[in-house]
Order: structure tokens, then C-alpha cells, then sequence
């Protein structure tokens, strides 16, 4: 079986452009070194040489090159803008959350762009090559932000975050790219928007997205061990964020535990609690908790790294505090 | 020019008695150079003004009623009261709506230039307007070098009014001029006075003809004055009388004017004529907009998104 996997989350990336580019002309991918090169991390490989002209370098000019994006999408294309990382997509930040996001509110014409955000930690990368910024975009009104946390998804929702009429970021998780595979890539998807039980259980729901997903089922893994089942909800869009989904779940199980790799103050996880918290409290048997970064900046070491972020251990203790209250 | 002029004074006066809500920002002594764009851009072309250019608005084809009711607040003007004031366009024939941000419309030109570019659309061009204060943003940086890296047929013109609000140029910029940007980018460079509008009309005409014939991007950089505050809210006190008597201070609506007689293009009367007729439509125009509807907070789509399923709003509705 895991011979046959051979299909990573990164290539899941390369194949879903190299489909929105061939199934529509209105396409193109533009970013730094996203050409003859093939992209940072290859996630353009070989596009610039099979769709000439349509897979361009741009200079490093975030701001230039999301303006550029809008631009061209209300001429009618649909441009992919590559961020190297989702760390210099602050670069670009007006672009993205007043020109874009505020387009079709303010002029009924739409704008659709996507941006995709390389993000997340990996060891070694510091603090300015493994920041997660979904909390901030799904701030902004006018947004889409998906998170996929699987191969299937990072295909079928990047074609459909281009398909869409409205400013997706796509926040492709670099711990992903070379470690989650699968054997063949999806032909149909669940919609964009609607959350996913990743693993069912009755005792505690762990809400999570990205490669916190992982790190969730892995302590689900461990505790069904011990005869304690954790449900575990793959959020995979967190604006919007399927709220239905979360409090169904916690419905079942009576405890809510909510993992975030971003910084702690507000973001999806305080968002997550606040909804389930305000409209319903009656289904808690315990205080809602939730587990993210520490704050302070991504630290470079790998032992300082580790510490940092939430992982299988600092899930798992959380979830055991949380099992017990 | 005129009638950007008379539409200006409108707005001025509209906004002391209190009928418009926010700012109120004139194009007082950049008429010359805004109509020039305007009036040498064609349908096709992609027009990014900025918000002394109510005069280059109404020369690319913005109606006086599109205008007032953005500026009054309408519900029934393209912006549907959602967005007022400068704020105004029609992206879909090419006029963008500004975001207050300076420099941020540049690379969205470049952008439709792009989608031209794709759509195989052949001799477009894309102008737009920024001042002395924004030329010191990086998003005009990164445009200006972008339009150069893919030689766009863009003009960008600059109009150094003297102020950037407040802030005179000698703390804006440091080079000898504004013009010597250009060669920095690589791309084309025209000085002018931009209160005369004979010149303006020919350069910057010269400028778009250029572009449009595939030159590659167009600097046109014009000295003028702002003949009024940053917004109506200013009194513009930290403008010098030495700079006012300068021959940037001049108002170019009054050279333009004293040229026509001096030629004797127009008679006195044919400027009053003129005047008293260009009024008169605004007069109209003015009075149709106060009987428009106010927006209803209720009836309001509060739907952020096209994709109206993926809103989160929705499901408040009401709430």
C-alpha cells in the first residue's frame, strides 16, 4: 500500500495548476521564480515551459504583484499569485485586504484571485519563513482562506479557490509538501466551506486545520490506545468557518479542544471557541480550551522550534487536562 | 475643464451647508493636466484616476450624474453609497475606483494592461495620476518598475502640486526633480507646466500616442499648485504667498481662458456663455441627485463576497 503512495501534497499543488492551466486560458501563475525555474519549491515545475507566457517571473514587488492580480482579474483573467513564502505576503497586505477584498463590495465587480501562501513551520526556518497568517485575512471581510490539510485537498481546492468569483488565500502548509502522499489524486471533493470529521469519536472534539490535523490524529492514534475516542475536525476553509460542522461535533462528544499553529492572541482558534462558547454553551460538559504558538516571534532553533508550536505531545496533555476536567 | 471647475465649487459649496457626508477633495489648478489624460485616453484604455481629477473623470466619460451621486451618497450611483467622495469608478469600461492608499492603483492598471495583453487587445493604454507626496510610496516603486519589467504601455502622470497636504517637496524628495525617477526605471520622461494647458495637452497627448505605439511606459512630471486645501476641511495656511505668485501658482483655467481671447478663439461672452451653461447642468444635475432615495441599512446586502454561499455574514442576517 504505501508503495502506490507517491503523490505528495506538493505535487497535489503542481497537478491542480497545471490543470487550472490547461482547462482555462483565463489562467496564468505569476511570482518570483515561479518561470523557467520552477518556483522555491518547485510547486510550478515545468508549467512555464508547457503554458508559455502564462507562468511569469515577477520582480520582488509583492505589493506590485498582487495589484497586478487585481488588475488583470477584473480584465477577466484568473491569476495565481505565487508568495514565495506567506511571510511576504505582508509585503502585499493592502493589496490583498483593501484592494481586493474590498472590490466587489464596493464596485459589484468581482475579483478573483488567488494567493498562495507557502506557510507554516518547518525546522530551521526562523522567524520570517514559518509564520501561519490565516488569522489575519479571515480578519478582513471579502476574503476566502482555505487551509487544506490533505492531498486531496490542497488539489480540489486550489482548482476551486481559482474557479470562484472572490479573493481566495490558499495557505499550503511546507511541513506538508514532502511528507503527506497519497495514491491518486481526487476526482471529486467535498465543497469548499464545509468541514471535516477527519476521525469520529464520542469522549472530545479536537478542532484543528492544517498540519495541526496531523498532529490531532496522531494523539486520537494514541488515546484510542487507552480506550478513549477523540473526534477530530479538519476545519479545511477557516473563512468560512463551517460552524454547523464544530458544534454538531461537539454535540456528540461534550468537549472542545482547539489547535492553531498561529500566534495565540484572537485568531481561528479564539474564534472557534467564542462561537461554540456564545451559541453553545448547553453542549460543554467542560471550559472549552484551545492550544496554539507561543508569542513570541518562530524561533530558529529545532529544540527552541519544537517548543514553540503545538505538537502530538502538547496536544495530547492538553486533551488529557481537558478529558479530566 | 470648466465644468470640473463649476462641479468642484458645487461640491465645495454643497459641503458647507453640510449636505455631504466626508471629505470633499478638489482638483482646483490641476484642470489643465487632468483633462489632458482624460481627454487623450479612448474608450478601451484604462483610465486609474486620483482625487484631483474630477476633470479627467468627466473627459474620459464619467457623467455629472455619476459624479454627484457618489459625491452626495446616492444609492443609484455606481458605488451605491457603499463608497463616496474620489472613490468612484466603473472598472468594467475601464475606470478604476480608487483606494485611498497612494500609489496602490498603478499596479491594478498594470494588471488590466496584463489582461490585455492575454486577450490579445491590441494598442490600449492605461493611464493614471499621482502626486509629489505618493511618488514617496513603494507601491509606486514596485508599479513603476513592474510596468518597465514588462513594458507596458503605461503613463503615469505626476503632478507635483508643491504640497503633499501639508508637507512642502523639500521633505518629500531629495533629487533635483521628480522627473529624474524615470530614467531609473528605464522608461520615458516629459517635464511640463501643468498650468498651462496647451502644453499639457500636447505632452502628455504625445505621452499616450507613444505608449499606444508600443514605447513602453511614459513619465509625464507637471509643476502646478494646488489652488486650494488637501481637502475643504483645510485652510491650506502653510501655503507661501512667494510660491503663490510663482508661475506654478498660476490658475490654469484663467490661462486657458486668457489664451482663447487672446486668440480670439472665444469672446467674453461666449465664457460667459459657457460658464453660465455649464451651471446650469450642474444646477440640474444637483437637484435630480437630492430627490434620489437615501440607502435603506435594512434593505442592504451586507454580502462581502460574489460567491454569496461562502459568506459568513449570511447566516447573522437579521440577527
Amino acid at each position: 500500500m504505501k508503495t502506490s503512495n507517491t503523490i505528495t501534497y506538493l505535487d497535489a499543488i503542481r497537478e491542480a495548476q497545471d490543470r487550472a492551466l490547461a482547462d482555462d486560458p483565463r489562467v496564468f501563475i505569476y511570482g518570483q521564480d515561479v518561470g523557467a525555474f520552477g518556483g522555491a519549491f518547485k510547486a510550478t515545475k515545468n508549467l512555464a515551459q508547457k503554458y508559455p507566457g502564462r507562468v511569469i517571473d515577477s520582480p520582488i514587488s509583492e505589493d506590485a504583484m498582487v495589484g497586478m492580480a487585481v488588475g488583470a482579474a477584473i480584465g477577466g483573467m484568473r491569476p495565481i499569485i505565487e508568495m514565495q513564502f506567506a511571510d511576504f505576503s505582508t509585503v502585499g497586505l493592502n493589496q490583498i485586504v483593501n484592494q481586493a477584498a474590498t472590490h466587489f463590495w464596493r464596485t459589484n465587480v468581482p475579483c478573483p484571485i488567488t494567493v498562495r501562501l507557502p506557510c507554516g513551520g518547518t525546522s530551521g526556518s526562523g522567524p520570517f519563513h514559518s509564520q501561519t497568517m490565516e488569522a489575519i485575512y479571515a480578519h478582513y471581510p471579502g476574503l476566502v482562506v482555505v487551509t487544506p490539510a490533505t492531498v486531496e485537498d490542497a488539489y480540489s481546492m486550489l482548482l476551486e479557490a481559482v474557479a470562484i468569483d472572490d479573493p481566495v488565500l490558499f495557505c499550503e502548509h511546507k511541513y506538508l509538501y514532502y511528507h503527506l502522499k497519497a495514491d491518486k489524486l481526487p476526482t471529486e471533493a467535498m465543497p469548499l466551506g464545509k468541514a471535516r470529521i477527519a476521525r469520529p469519536g464520542r469522549d472530545m472534539t479536537i478542532v484543528a486545520y492544517s498540519a495541526m490535523v496531523h498532529e490531532a490524529l496522531a494523539v486520537a492514534d494514541e488515546l484510542a490506545s487507552e480506550g478513549t475516542e477523540i473526534e477530530v475536525v479538519d476545519l479545511r476553509s477557516v473563512k468560512p468557518l463551517d460552524t454547523d460542522t464544530v458544534m454538531a461535533s461537539v454535540a456528540r462528544t461534550g468537549r472542545l479542544l482547539c489547535v492553531g499553529e498561529s500566534f495565540p492572541w484572537g485568531g481561528v482558534t479564539a474564534e472557534v471557541i467564542a462561537r461554540v462558547a456564545s451559541e453553545g454553551f448547553g453542549l460543554l460538559d467542560a471550559p472549552p480550551q484551545r492550544l496554539n504558538a507561543k508569542d513570541t516571534p518562530v524561533p530558529y532553533h529545532p529544540d527552541l522550534w519544537k517548543a514553540h508550536r503545538p505538537t502530538s505531545q502538547s496536544i495530547e496533555a492538553a486533551a488529557r487536562r481537558l478529558l479530566r476536567s | 475643464m470648466l465644468l470640473a471647475r463649476l462641479l468642484d465649487d458645487k461640491f465645495a459649496s454643497l459641503s458647507r451647508m453640510g449636505k455631504i457626508h466626508g471629505g470633499v477633495f478638489l482638483g482646483r489648478g490641476q484642470e489643465a493636466l487632468s483633462v489632458a489624460l482624460g481627454l487623450r485616453l479612448q474608450p478601451g484604455d484604462v483610465y486609474a484616476p486620483l482625487i484631483r481629477d474630477t476633470a479627467g473623470r468627466l473627459a474620459f466619460g464619467e457623467t455629472l450624474l455619476e459624479a454627484t451621486r457618489t459625491i452626495l451618497g446616492s444609492p443609484l450611483g455606481p458605488m451605491r453609497a457603499r463608497d463616496g467622495n474620489v472613490h468612484r469608478g466603473r472598472p468594467k469600461d475601464g475606470m478604476l475606483a480608487m483606494i485611498s492608499h497612494l500609489g496602490a492603483m498603478i499596479s491594478v492598471v498594470n494588471g488590466m494592461l496584463m489582461a490585455h495583453r492575454f486577450k490579445n487587445i491590441k494598442d490600449t493604454v492605461g493611464g493614471t495620476c499621482i502626486g509629489d507626496g505618493a511618488t514617496s510610496t513603494g507601491a509606486v516603486h514596485e508599479a513603476l518598475n513592474q510596468a518597465s519589467v514588462e513594458r507596458l504601455p503605461l503613463v503615469i502622470v505626476v503632478a507635483n502640486n508643491q504640497y503633499a497636504y501639508s508637507t512642502p517637496t523639500d521633505r518629500q524628495f531629495a533629487c533635483e526633480s521628480l522627473l529624474d525617477r524615470a530614467a531609473g526605471y528605464g522608461i520615458k520622461g516629459h517635464s511640463i507646466d501643468g498650468t498651462d494647458l496647451n502644453t499639457c495637452l500636447e505632452v502628455v497627448g504625445n505621452a499616450v500616442d507613444q505608449a499606444r505605439q508600443g514605447a513602453g511606459p511614459q513619465m509625464v512630471v507637471a509643476s502646478l499648485l494646488r489652488l486650494c486645501g488637501h481637502g475643504e476641511h483645510d485652510d491650506a495656511s502653510y501655503i507661501s504667498s512667494a510660491i503663490k505668485a510663482s508661475p506654478c501658482g498660476r490658475d490654469c483655467l484663467q490661462v486657458a481662458e486668457a489664451h482663447l481671447l487672446q486668440e480670439e478663439w472665444a469672446s467674453p461672452t461666449d465664457l460667459r456663455a459657457w460658464r453660465q451653461e455649464a451651471s446650469r447642468r450642474i444646477e440640474e444635475t444637483v437637484a435630480t441627485v437630492q430627490r434620489d432615495p437615501a440607502p435603506d441599512a435594512y434593505k442592504e446586502d451586507w454580502c462581502a463576497l460574489a460567491s454569496r454561499h461562502l459568506s459568513e455574514g449570511q447566516s447573522e442576517k437579521g440577527a
